[in-house]
């Protein structure tokens, strides 16, 4: 029987390999972070490292805090006054969420993917080069190269490279996701941060981002908050659990769908909370 | 596992508890099996041999039923973590089930071959034998029913007893056979008894490994010695 159970372990293994193996060096490496709102501490002592070029899943009931923490990693809470955060986010060895922080600049190397597809009201094309031009002089010819490239790595430009100069708000939901998707690459960032970015696609869609993250990953260190807890497990690379405010447990995928060792995931992912 | 809250969704508990059911309700016909089963053997049981052999096709088709309701769990509920555990583990759970009722089957239809032989030895070990395996499949079955983990390791230790109980067997047989060459069938018939009853040890065995895992979420920790040396005894007549 003990060669049936190594037989068992080995497959299980298997899994894991295929979600990435050993989980690689942190991109960003969160320390001692503390997120309030007014005097809500909405985030107490999280640790926690986006490995690089792997995705981090981040999984947790609603108000658990894993949206607060990604929009803490590229300075969300910064338009608003009364929020706050405390402890460090290094990233290339700069804390970025110190205050002397350029933003821009952060910003530029940290995009940010919402869950409602939010493409600006202008041509397709433009959508793309708007957020270049802020940062980057371009010639046209090197524009159009950049253009077709993202919306290329966001599977997009097969089914819009004849209507470029059209609107896009004329593209589906899952076309127009995918848009925001090639937005966030054109300026060719380091993290990309996913906030639910297929709770309002259909599973067609949802499948075809969830492949796209799949291919960033090999570019791009990812961080995906979502309530599908299925989405995680395809996903992600590691999963982490938060709930109410703290970081619970972080492990590669295979094993936090198959052995969490901590009680409070174990009963949320069965189904079990309440 | 039982000591954890419900699920939200009541239905899933529901099946949970169903599949749960089916394993015991298999396991019960087991025990109902060997028992039958050793009865034939020591009391050469004519009766008892028929009823245990009737037995497995009930055992078959309860595997089957299991077998469809796993799949169909794993289709519309697609459990993760201890769910997972649970459901994988019932999944092979019965296919080991499946095979100790086999085993018990083809002890009992021996025991009506048996019957037509003169013994003149003791059957004592192999009884003792047949008590031990079945007492192992009472509490292996309470294990898969209660989610015990405990109880899964205590026959998983224990079947090293089993396993030197069939070893002695397998001498003493032997030793029958060249004193009186008209010993060989009937002693060839309650060797492959021993053998049956040690196989249906190392099932109880897999079962246990199998609830320690859907309990804990981990493998036993070392391989369990193997105590079965009979494969390797000789026998080699004087010269």
């Amino acid at each position: 029987m003990s060669e049936t159970m190594s037989e068992q372990t080995a497959s299980f293994g298997g899994v894991q390999a295929r979600a990435g193996g050993p989980i690689n060096e942190a991109r960003i490496a969160i320390r001692n972070l503390d997120f309030y709102y007014g005097s809500n501490r909405a985030l107490k002592s999280i640790n926690l490292d986006l490995p690089d070029k792997q995705v981090t899943g981040m999984i947790g009931p609603s108000g658990c805090g894993k949206s607060t923490l990604l929009r803490t990693l590229n300075r969300m809470y910064d338009l608003y006054p009364g929020q706050r955060a405390t402890g460090e986010a290094m990233m290339d060895g700069e804390n970025i969420i110190a205050p002397d922080v350029d933003l821009n600049a952060l910003r530029a190397k940290i995009g940010m993917v919402f869950q409602k597809p939010t493409p600006f009201p202008m041509t397709i094309y433009d959508n793309i080069a708007f957020g270049v031009k802020l940062h980057e002089r371009l010639s046209k010819s090197a524009m159009d190269e950049r253009v077709e490239w993202s919306l290329t790595r966001a599977a997009l430009w097969e089914e819009v490279k004849d209507r470029l100069n059209t609107s896009a708000m004329g593209l589906s939901g899952g076309q127009q996701q995918r848009l925001c998707i090639a937005r966030t690459i054109a300026v060719r960032p380091e993290v990309i941060l996913f906030d639910e970015p297929t709770s309002a696609l259909d599973p067609i869609s949802t499948l075809k981002v969830e492949e796209l993250i799949d291919e960033l990953k090999h570019d791009f260190t990812i961080a995906i908050v979502t309530h599908n807890m299925q989405q995680a497990a395809r996903c992600a690379d590691q999963v982490a659990f938060f709930y109410l405010g703290e970081m619970v447990e972080v492990d590669t995928a295979a094993k936090m769908f198959t052995a969490p060792q901590q009680r409070r995931t174990q009963e949320y992912i069965t189904g079990r909370f309440g | 596992m039982s000591e954890e809250p419900e699920h939200l969704v009541k239905s899933f508990d529901a099946d949970l508890k169903r599949l749960r059911g089916l394993l015991t309700q298999m396991g019960g016909i087991l025990e109902n099996q060997m028992a039958l089963a050793a009865k034939a053997i020591m009391d050469l049981d004519g009766p008892a041999a028929t009823a245990a052999v009737e037995e497995d096709p009930k055992v078959d088709a309860l595997e089957r039923e299991a077998e469809q309701f796993v799949i169909r769990m794993l289709a519309l509920r697609q459990p993760v973590a201890g769910d997972l555990r649970q459901i994988v583990a019932a999944l092979k759970i019965t296919g080991e089930l499946e095979r100790i009722g086999d085993y018990a089957a083809n002890v009992a239809k021996r025991s009506i071959v048996l019957a037509q032989f003169s013994m003149p030895y003791s059957l004592a070990g192999l009884a003792h034998m047949a008590s031990l395996v079945q007492q192992h499949l009472k509490t292996i079955i309470d294990a898969i029913g209660e989610s015990d983990a405990d109880k899964a390791v205590e026959v998983w230790r224990s079947d090293q007893i089993v396993d030197d109980m069939y070893n002695a067997i397998f001498r003493e047989l032997i030793t029958y056979m060249m004193e009186d060459p008209r010993n060989i069938t009937p002693c060839t018939h309650l060797l492959f008894i021993a053998k049956n009853l040690e196989r249906i040890g190392d099932h109880e065995t897999n079962i246990a490994e199998m609830v320690y895992y859907a309990v804990k979420g981990d493998v036993l920790p070392d391989a369990r010695p193997k105590g079965n040396s009979a494969a390797y005894a000789v026998v080699r007549p004087k010269e």
